[in-house]
């Protein structure tokens, strides 16, 4: 947990070296899976920034990243586990989705979009509020409870997709029917790129938590609950309070990420099943890696969404699966928090605090 | 087997822990390590149990010198340690238990060597059980034990493992009576086979009772060793050293009583505290006396309304705040400066401005210029040696202290210090007291614990002497001396009951 307290300069070090080791293992796996190492990377990297098109693809992978890293920002300034955070963007697809269905065509579509992003933050906030109230008063550990949480918030999207907001005659678990292009996010065109709206709202929402994490009481108090929550509570600060608006704060931001997934420029513009699609699990991934430093999120988030997107294309040019993303990201993490393991032993007294 | 521990050293950050021990135990005896909280007794065991590497020092079993890197090794030389709490687990059997750590059998070969032998194990425990006149189900959950009887079990496996140094640390804490009577017999019988005992405690009639050798520590040297038969006042004077000349006394007018305690009760399942009655007034300073984990601490903690009387009144200002939350406290003015520094006091990870933004709270935004100019101011006033910018941590522990006084609110109606100077120098003990003084003058009133009793008789109006939850009448410092003080704290002297307001 010591994660938040390097600087700056160090976390990007750390990246860096990260990812040029993380580059050598990838290059590793793909050659003994036959395949060139450099042609996947390019591949990779054309597939991610080849086009325009393929550029507004990974803003659009990006943003619900962004969101999600941003809200976790809250909660690991905090020094809690929101595993939950899975569950969150769920139901803020749920509650967007039913506001949808339930106002338009009644109320004009620019007033149903508003409302419908307002209550997925409502219905994200309201799960991952349960998450911390099951911590502060039910003594559940937020991992076990975010993870129960996460099931019974799957479960629910079936059940909805194949039962109350089925397609008319059809019963399938591939979504309810598509929304009417009316209300999609909108995009903006900045020659020649066309930019997702929701990218916009997610640059915000992080830039907003970086602010609040650093100019605010809320953000201080949550920074010192983080470090010591004992020392807090002494000190007078709420912490239980602290605790549920991390965890209410951080859902809010995890359901306007399911919000985006449901209505977003380029999404499928219907509610589906596990509609989270590890998107949160990701970004904690990303939080681990840039500790308390949003600028850092924002640049991992943004890798992270260029190699997931781009690594589409090995499975089209080159017979590979494009799970290799997964396996680059996840051993980027891993070697990152290895090496920051070996600092802390190699130099004591900081690592144990 | 003869037992050497020659020049041990061991710190621990700044504080010097075991700086400089020797001492000698003889086959055949039981040797007691006496001392106050703090004095380095249990460091010095952890180092000859494995549990810590010395910095420099050597041991020598038999003369032959030794090194002790993990618990498992000094087993395997016949060092056992009994904890404090007991180590075991609880949801397995006393069998399970006694059978733990035990190496599978050298002859036997194959499969049959990872299988325990529970036949044989059960007998043991019979044999061993019979010799020391422990009376223990062998199939009974070790949760459902007295701790008295944890502690049988865990004595007898490690004696099965073959244990020649048993080492016992504050054994007698948690335990009835009978129990200590047998605890003790069997001590005794282990050392008539020739085992070293090494008894660590702080209760004197105990040493005395048992022990053929002791040896006093005191602030992680050796204050002097003494063969059996000695007396109690030889042992404290060892243990807290000589009356020292006090300056004189601040006279400081006392004014209306400001925290009132009445029949106060505090629950614990270690020393609960009854029934104190006490009446502290305006510009008064109440000193807490007592062997950590003698009731001080919750005592203190049940003022500050961090944890609820389990019976009785706590009024401060008039007002009956019996029950409600902390920060109802803290809003009467209460402040409370824990001992555990950092991550109870102060938090670990925030700068000293930081730390001041929290404790001003202004409103939704932080003005970070305001702090951290509020904070070097003060900073300067307090003498901090560091600046806004500094992490909490990286202080020394006397800069610690000044910060945490730096912190306190303007207005302070009851002020409740643990060990405010533990381990600090002389200078910055004086800028404590000096600023404890200046709060005294504008009437805050004051509680502290110390272990320093030259500290507590300096600086006390009137002295609590905390003795396993018991809680003396308070005494006028004035007429106490450091010895007196001394054999009440380490109950030579029973501390009484019953209280006046």
């Amino acid at each position: 947990m010591s994660v938040a307290g390097t600087s700056p300069l160090r976390t990007i070090a750390t990246g860096v070296l990260g990812l040029v080791v993380t580059a050598a293992c990838g290059a590793g796996i793909l050659s003994a899976l036959g395949a060139s190492p450099w042609e996947a990377y390019r591949l990779i990297a054309a597939g991610a920034f080849g086009s325009p098109e393929r550029i507004s693809y990974v803003l659009t992978a990006w943003t619900p990243l962004l969101l999600c890293a941003a809200g976790l920002l809250l909660t690991f300034a905090a020094g809690v586990w929101n595993i939950g955070i899975e569950g969150q963007v769920i139901f803020g697809a749920v509650f967007a989705t039913g506001l949808l269905r339930a106002l338009d065509p009644g109320v004009p579509a620019w007033a149903g979009v508003v409302l419908a992003g307002l209550g997925a933050m409502l219905g994200g906030a309201l799960w991952g509020g349960l998450a911390g109230a099951l911590r502060a008063y039910g003594n559940v550990n937020e991992i076990f409870g975010g993870l129960g949480l996460n099931f019974i918030a799957g479960s629910l999207t079936v059940y909805l997709v194949l039962g109350p907001w089925a397609r008319p005659g059809i019963a399938s678990t591939s979504g309810t029917l598509p929304f009417p292009d009316r209300l999609w996010l909108p995009t903006f065109a900045a020659p020649p790129l066309v930019v997702p709206g929701e990218a916009i709202l997610g640059l915000v929402a992080i830039g907003l938590v970086a602010g609040a994490l650093r100019g605010t009481q809320f953000g201080l108090r949550l920074k010192a609950i983080g470090k010591s929550s004992r020392a807090a509570y002494i000190r007078g600060i709420p912490v239980t309070r602290g605790l549920l608006w991390a965890f209410a704060g951080c859902g809010g931001l995890a359901g306007l990420a399911g919000y985006v997934l449901v209505i977003g420029a380029y999404s499928r513009h219907q509610l589906f099943p596990l509609i989270s699609g590890g998107y949160g699990f990701l970004a904690i991934l990303v939080v681990l890696l840039a500790g308390s430093n949003a600028l850092a999120g924002i640049l991992i988030s943004a890798f992270f969404a260029a190699v997931s997107t781009g690594s589409l294309q090995l499975p089209l040019q080159m017979h590979l699966d494009s799970s290799i993303s997964g396996i680059l990201e996840g051993t980027l993490v891993l070697l990152a928090l290895f090496m920051r393991g070996m600092q802390a032993r190699l130099a004591p007294g900081e690592g144990d605090r | 087997m003869r037992v050497e521990l020659r020049d041990i050293h061991k710190s621990f950050g700044p504080v010097r822990a075991n700086d400089g021990i020797s001492l000698t135990a003889e086959a055949g005896t039981v040797h007691g390590l006496l001392g106050e909280n703090g004095a380095g007794k249990s460091t010095l065991m952890k180092i000859l149990s494995g549990f810590t590497v010395p910095d420099r020092g050597e041991i020598l079993l038999d003369g032959a010198p030794v090194r002790i890197a993990s618990p498992a090794e000094a087993l395997r030389l016949g060092i056992g340690m009994l904890h404090q709490d007991p180590l075991d687990f609880p949801t397995l059997s006393v069998l399970d238990n006694f059978m733990m750590g035990r190496p599978g059998s050298r002859r036997r070969h194959g499969l049959a060597g990872l299988l325990p032998d529970r036949r044989r194990a059960r007998e043991a425990l019979r044999a061993l059980a019979a010799q020391f006149a422990f009376s223990l189900d062998p199939d009974a959950p070790c949760g459902g034990l007295s701790v008295g009887e944890r502690q049988q079990v865990e004595i007898l496996r490690l004696l099965w493992l073959g244990v020649r140094v048993l080492i016992l640390d504050e054994p007698t804490t948690a335990i009835s009576e009978p129990q200590r009577v047998k605890l003790f017999a069997a001590l005794r019988t282990m050392a008539g086979q020739g085992k070293v005992v090494f008894f660590v405690s702080h209760k004197l009639q105990e040493v005395l009772a048992l022990c053929d050798a002791v040896t006093v520590l005191r602030a992680g040297r050796v204050a002097g060793a003494l063969e059996a038969p000695c007396t109690p006042g030889q042992l404290v004077a060892l243990m807290f050293g000589r009356d020292l000349p006090h300056s004189p006394r601040t006279g400081i007018a006392h004014g209306p009583p400001i925290l009132e305690l009445d029949a106060l009760a505090v629950d614990d399942a270690r020393a609960p505290i009854a029934d104190v009655s006490l009446r502290v007034r305006t510009g008064e300073v109440i000193g807490l006396a007592g062997l950590e984990g003698s009731g001080q601490r919750l005592f203190l903690q049940a003022c500050a309304g961090l944890i609820p009387a389990a019976a009785g009144r706590v009024s401060i200002a008039g007002r009956d705040v019996t029950g409600r939350p902390y920060r109802e406290f803290l809003a009467a003015g209460v402040a409370y400066v824990p001992a555990g520094r950092l991550g109870e006091a102060l938090i670990p990870g925030l700068t000293v401005a930081e730390h001041l933004a929290l404790a001003e709270r202004p409103g939704v935004f932080v003005d970070w210029r305001a702090a951290s100019r509020a904070a070097a101011q003060r900073i300067r006033e307090f003498s901090v040696r560091g600046t806004p910018r500094t992490p909490v941590q990286d202080l020394s522990g006397g800069n610690q202290q000044r910060v945490l006084l730096a912190l306190l609110p303007q207005r302070i109606t009851v002020l409740l210090m643990e060990h405010p100077t533990r381990g600090l120098d002389v200078e910055s003990a004086q800028a404590i007291w000096a600023h404890v003084l200046e709060r005294r003058r504008r009437g805050t009133a004051v509680l502290f614990s110390s272990s320093d009793l030259d500290e507590l008789l300096e600086h006390s109006d009137r002295i609590l002497v905390f003795f396993s939850g018991r809680v003396s009448a308070p005494l006028d410092a004035r007429h106490t001396s450091v010895e007196q003080l001394g054999r009440l704290i380490a109950g030579e002297e029973p501390v009484g009951r019953e209280m006046r307001p």
